[in-house]
């Protein structure tokens, strides 16, 4: 079935729906109607779609995406792609727990990675990441640590562990503390934060 | 056994055995049956013979390891075919692919584990400096930040026969250490490596000054210019100037 027939199908199926054709998936431009589409597409018995293979996000510097992929093994149809766009301030999207087991894994790993709160999530905490991990480190804004130049934390935990530092490393540290700054992996020079408004 | 003041007995208390067995007279001996030897060629010879790997992989350099294990490679040529589950029973760690953070406190935590004396082996790009994912924010660059690497094994991955080259190596390596003189009978001796812990940003500390330091000089950016920018804001692509330009059947860009 083509996209434009689905979204055909899927506006007969309940009038309410707003979806857009952006490329070869359907844009539901209200992320609240995510879970009456797929209910749609579960129930209609042209689709009788029982499958979802993937939930992931993207990162497009003004908003966050989540996309899902959804097969009919039934009827062997699909991939039928469906998105759904996000503030990047605040991201917010509803969960499909409730309707696809499968989605529970993923969207743990997309909240992991882009820190989209999936919303009735039954356990919604990090994935691959360390519970006391901070940041996204998928989206375009993340900056990761140097990790060639020691921080306080780390002569810290050396002193700890009485190994010997030596006084090179030791002096950049300190004096990186005394500047109230952290070791960050080397960036573009001129570049503002990106930016975190509405879809 | 000579009084002290005689000079044989100085001579014997005081000169130590040095002189090396002569190639032609050892050929000819043992000819005859008669071997000699050095206790410390017994021993690094025993050792070198037998080495243990320790059955663990972390990625596709895993795969090439087992090829290296099975009949076609045939590790066991070299006495290195008993691959053990256990660091408790092996000497040598191959760390065969990508160590990502999360996973690096539990490698050097098994090298921990194993007895002395025990070797690593670094195969591939990513266990050596983290390979194309250096750049990544949950890829350790390289495990000898956090314990010692006896032999660093290039390739992405390594062949078979670079590993066997690379078990050689080592062989060499074991063969030229003296029995006097090896840390493990040493008297205090302190081998045992800081786990690293899970921090904010990553691991903590970011690498063992007593095990590696970073170079003065980034040979990476010397030869590739500026390294990868981080965090490097790019274009996001406009998908419904993209959706028109399809259904239009417009020139692509």
């Amino acid at each position: 079935m083509r996209t434009e027939e689905i979204r055909d199908h899927l506006q007969s199926l309940d009038s309410s729906l707003r979806l857009r054709i952006v490329l070869e998936s359907l844009l539901v431009e209200n992320p609240e109607d995510l879970a009456r589409a797929v209910r749609a597409l579960k129930s209609s018995p042209r689709l009788k779609i029982d499958f979802l293979s993937s939930v992931t996000a993207a990162d497009y510097l003004d908003f966050l995406e989540t996309v899902y992929h959804f097969y009919s093994v039934e009827l062997r149809i699909g991939p039928v792609v469906l998105r759904a766009r996000t503030r990047r301030d605040d991201p917010k999207i509803p969960s499909l727990c409730g309707l696809f087991r499968s989605a529970e894994l993923q969207e743990r790993e997309a909240y992991d990675m882009f820190g989209i709160r999936f919303e009735g999530h039954p356990d919604l905490r990090r994935l691959f990441m360390w519970d006391n991990f901070e940041g996204w480190p998928l989206r375009k804004d993340y900056v990761q640590e140097d990790s060639d130049v020691l921080e306080s934390q780390d002569l810290a935990w050396l002193e700890k562990n009485s190994i010997h530092v030596s006084q090179e490393l030791k002096t950049r540290a300190l004096d990186l503390q005394a500047r109230g700054l952290r070791a960050d992996a080397q960036r573009p020079a001129a570049e503002g934060p990106a930016n975190s408004g509405a879809p | 056994m000579a009084k002290k003041e005689s000079r044989l007995g100085v001579i014997l208390a005081h000169a130590p055995n040095v002189s090396a067995i002569d190639e032609g007279l050892k050929s000819e001996l043992s000819k005859k049956g008669v071997v000699v030897t050095t206790l410390n060629h017994l021993y690094n010879w025993g050792r070198s013979s037998s080495i243990w790997p320790m059955q663990f992989g972390l990625a596709c350099c895993a795969i090439e390891m087992i090829a290296t294990a099975c009949a076609r490679y045939d590790m066991a040529r070299f006495g290195a075919e008993l691959f053990r589950a256990s660091p408790r029973q092996s000497d040598l760690m191959i760390v065969a692919g990508t160590v990502t953070k999360k996973m690096a406190p539990q490698v050097v935590r098994l090298y921990n584990q194993m007895p002395e004396p025990k070797y690593c082996i670094t195969m591939g790009a990513c266990a050596i400096a983290g390979g194309p994912f250096i750049d990544g924010y949950n890829v350790l660059r390289g495990i000898d930040r956090y314990i010692p690497v006896d032999v660093h094994l290039p390739g992405c991955p390594p062949r078979p026969e670079a590993l066997l080259h690379g078990l050689m190596q080592l062989q060499k390596k074991i063969e030229s250490q003296e029995i006097e003189k090896t840390a493990w009978y040493q008297k205090g001796l302190k081998r045992e490596y800081p786990v690293p812990e899970f921090g904010p940003r990553g691991l903590i500390p970011k690498f063992n000054p007593e095990v590696w330091q970073p170079r003065a000089k980034d040979n990476r950016k010397e030869r590739y210019g500026e390294p990868i920018l981080i965090g490097k804001k790019i274009k996001a692509p406009d998908l419904d100037a993209e959706t028109l330009r399809r259904a239009s059947g417009g020139p692509a860009k």
